[in-house]
Formats: C-alpha cells, sequence, structure tokens
C-alpha cells in the first residue's frame, strides 16, 4: 500500500483530488462518519507535537475509527534503543495506517521500507512535512479560492522551516506563482531548495530582510517561528527569535484580503492583537488540518 | 620511471590527476596483496596531466565507486599481457554503501543495519543527495 513521505509524491491532480473530498466532509461529516470503522491508526510520536497528533487522532475518530500509538519516544521501547525499523514491524502487526514524526530526517521513510501499510510522514526533523502542507493547501484553496496568481511571503525561519521548504515545493507546481522569502541572513532558505524548486522551473522570487518592505505587495503572507529545538546554541536562539513580530501596525500597509497564515505553534513573532484581524486565519488552518487529514487517511487506505 | 607491464590484471586510466589516491582508498586497494601501482601525474597528450593505478590481479571492481569518484577513468583488463578489455564508466544513478551522509540530523546517523544510499540529482554538476535526508553528499 501506498505511503506518503514527501508532498512531491502527490500529483497535482491528487491534491486536487484530497481537496475536494476534504471540502465535501467540510460540507458533509455524518457522510464519513463510519468510512474507517473497523480501522487503526497508529500514531508513533517520538517528538513531542500537540496539533498535529490530536488532529491525526480526531481525524481517526471521525472516520469512525480507532487509535493507539505513543507521544513521546521515552515511552516507547526506542528509549531502549531499539530500531526504527523493528519499531515498525512491530506496529505494522496491531494497526492499519501509521502516522509517525521523528526527530531524525528521513525515518518515515525507514518506516515506510519495512511495512506493507501506509506510513504517513507526520514531521521528520527540518525536513518534510507533507500534511502540514496540504494543511496550508486547503487553507490557501479556501481562503483564496485559487492557486495560481499569488504573490506567497514567507517569513521567520526559513533555513529549518520544513512546513516552508513543502509548501515552497507545493506551489511551485502553479502558475504565476511569484515567492517572497523574508528571513535573517542566517535563516535564509537553503540553496537546493531555491536551485530545485524555483530556479529549475524559472520562477519569480525574491529575497529580503525587510518584512515592512515586503508586506504591500502580499496575498499571503506565511509566517513561521524560529525553532530553539533546530539551532545548536542558545545564544542564536536568544539572538534570533525575536527578528520578526507581526503586529497590527506592521499590517497597516498590508491588503485588505490579506491571508495571514502560520503553521503554528507560535511563540511571540505574531502578536496576539493580530488574532483579532478578520485577515489571520491560522486557527481556521488548524481546524482545515483535520478535514484534509481525514481525506488523505481515506486515500491510503483505499476506502471510498 | 619505469613500471612493469602486467601480465593478467587492472590498469585504471585517465584517472583525474590528483584523484589517484582517492580512487585507491575508494577501491580498497590497501587491502590486496598482490603488487599495485599508483602513478600520479603522468603526461597525457588528452588531460595533460593524468593519474594511472595498475593492479596486478583481476579483481572484482566496485563499477559505482569508480564512477562516483571519477566518471572519466577507463578499466582496461589486461589477460597474457594483452588488452582483453576496455571499459569507460558511467555516472551511477545511485550508490550505496560507498560515502556516508555527514548531516548530524539524518536517520543514517542512528538507525543500524541501514544501507547508505545516494541518489545523482544533478548530473551536470555531480550532485548527489543522500536518499533519507536529502543532504547533499560532501
Amino acid at each position: 500500500m501506498r505511503s506518503l513521505i514527501d508532498i512531491q509524491e502527490l500529483s497535482v491532480s491528487e491534491i486536487d483530488e484530497l481537496i475536494a473530498v476534504a471540502n465535501d466532509i467540510i460540507d458533509n461529516p455524518s457522510k464519513y462518519s463510519e468510512k474507517c470503522k473497523g480501522k487503526i491508526l497508529a500514531t508513533l510520536f517520538f517528538e513531542p507535537s500537540t496539533r498535529t497528533r490530536l488532529s491525526f487522532e480526531s481525524a481517526m475518530f471521525n472516520l469512525g475509527g480507532n487509535v493507539l500509538g505513543f507521544s513521546e519516544a521515552q515511552s516507547s521501547s526506542s528509549a531502549k534503543g531499539e530500531s526504527v525499523a523493528d519499531t515498525i514491524r512491530t506496529v505494522g502487526y496491531y494497526a492499519d495506517i501509521i502516522a509517525m514524526r521523528h526527530p531524525k530526517e528521513g525515518a518515515p521513510m525507514v518506516a515506510s521500507m519495512n511495512t506493507d501499510i501506509p506510513v504517513i510522514n507526520a514531521g521528520d526533523g527540518g525536513h518534510n512535512h507533507p500534511t502540514q502542507t496540504l494543511t496550508d493547501l486547503l487553507t490557501i484553496h479556501r481562503e483564496k479560492g485559487r492557486f495560481d496568481n499569488l504573490t506567497i511571503g514567507f517569513c521567520g525561519d526559513l533555513k529549518f522551516g520544513r512546513t516552508v521548504h513543502s509548501l515552497i515545493g507545493a506551489m511551485s507546481r502553479y502558475k504565476n506563482v511569484k515567492f517572497v522569502l523574508i528571513s535573517p541572513e542566517e535563516l535564509k532558505v537553503p540553496e537546493y531548495i531555491k536551485q530545485t524548486e524555483l530556479e529549475a522551473k524559472n520562477l519569480e522570487y525574491v529575497e529580503t530582510t525587510s518584512l515592512e518592505n515586503a508586506m504591500p505587495e502580499l496575498d499571503i503572507l506565511y509566517m513561521t517561528r524560529v525553532q530553539r529545538e533546530r539551532l545548536f546554541n542558545e545564544q542564536d536562539y536568544i539572538r534570533l527569535k525575536d527578528s520578526y513580530i507581526l503586529t497590527p501596525q506592521k499590517l497597516e500597509t498590508a491588503k485588505s484580503d490579506l491571508t495571514i497564515m502560520h503553521p503554528l505553534p507560535r511563540v511571540n513573532e505574531i502578536s496576539v492583537a493580530v488574532d483579532k484581524d478578520p485577515r489571520a486565519c491560522y486557527f481556521r488552518q488548524v481546524n482545515n488540518g483535520k478535514f484534509i487529514r481525514m481525506a488523505l487517511i481515506m486515500k491510503l487506505l483505499e476506502v471510498k | 620511471m619505469i613500471i612493469g607491464q602486467i601480465k593478467d590484471g587492472i590498469v585504471l586510466d585517465h584517472i583525474t590527476a590528483g584523484l589517484g589516491m582517492t580512487l585507491y582508498n575508494f577501491l580498497g586497494l590497501d587491502k590486496l596483496d598482490c603488487q599495485v601501482a599508483l602513478i600520479k601525474n603522468a603526461e597525457s597528450v588528452k588531460m595533460g596531466k593524468k593519474d594511472i593505478i595498475k593492479i596486478d590481479k583481476v579483481i572484482d571492481l566496485d563499477f559505482d565507486a569508480l564512477g562516483y569518484v571519477d566518471p572519466g577513468v577507463t578499466v582496461n583488463i589486461i589477460k597474457d599481457g594483452k588488452l582483453a578489455k576496455r571499459q569507460s564508466i558511467d555516472i551511477p544513478e545511485r550508490i550505496e554503501n560507498i560515502i556516508k551522509c555527514k548531516n548530524p540530523r539524518c536517520i543514517t546517523t542512528v538507525e543500524q543495519g541501514l544501507n547508505h544510499i545516494f541518489v545523482l540529482s544533478d548530473k551536470e554538476n555531480r550532485v548527489y543527495r543522500c536518499l533519507y535526508c536529502e543532504s547533499k553528499a560532501k
């Protein structure tokens, strides 16, 4: 059965199909309430998470299925030194589908190589987070009604921000999308992402350190936090964490229909005063995450 | 400088000057008990300078390692003192257990028994990336 490790494994038409199903789930939730009856989702979280794990669990419950798993490595045998391969071979006997988060990059791929049941990458270190990207795409679709002809600004930690890398890759497949990459010098988008996703496809992008200068032209502003757990030392974190803080004042020059997104959790990069702004849609984004995961679970379990 | 002819063995020719020792190590030639000659900076009409390795025995070569280190190499198989076969090397699309991923966040740094696999992502610039974490090979 098929797994989902990287968003690029899904074609544009498959993403369209998932978004259509998610929208139908939002409109007709009762139609889907028993679609996965008798199926078990294993949520294997070797790294802490609030939204992603609960969203997967809520998605499976809303499909009528059951959930088992663990929420930190310390409560699994990996604390005793068990390999990913052995853990997955074991879980493969207990569940029908796995959602896995792991601090090591590539761990979900290793998992998918060691089981016949589908593995969903729920985040592997600073590498990929395809279901966040699907959540982001559903949100863009619901807020903007389209994926093409958009100027999307990414702001904050663009070096380690896996959600940013995945979303750049996904949005690079649509027409006339302009990318504005706003970050401190130390946290710029890695060269290989720019080369493979933007330059190789002749897509327009600019890099800047100024959020204020970029603001007026943006249709979407995708904020990210500086991730303490990805930096090697505390001094770097303290120096970089306050680089960009979105406030109502900074939004004064923004378009009236700007869409403000954030994968959450936030620390202080979006002032709570912005939450009341109707353009702030990061909590609607959280809600969308559950519906797109429901659509994905059904697709990978081949449930009609 | 004269290095004697070999009767049965392999001559690795057209090695980019300076890469002979790297290739010697990648191919594990230090573990052989036969004669092995590494000639550095030999004159070459085509290349100006080149390195050459002569192995006085026919061994199984890791062609992926050869292609990864220096895809311009020519492999000459010598039998009874004569050239029996000449083979050029392609850049391998995928290499296994030849190099290790240097990314400290990669799963290969902790998972035992995992093959270290790299795939060619940019043929023109010969860029390989780790299959698992996509980090560039260094």
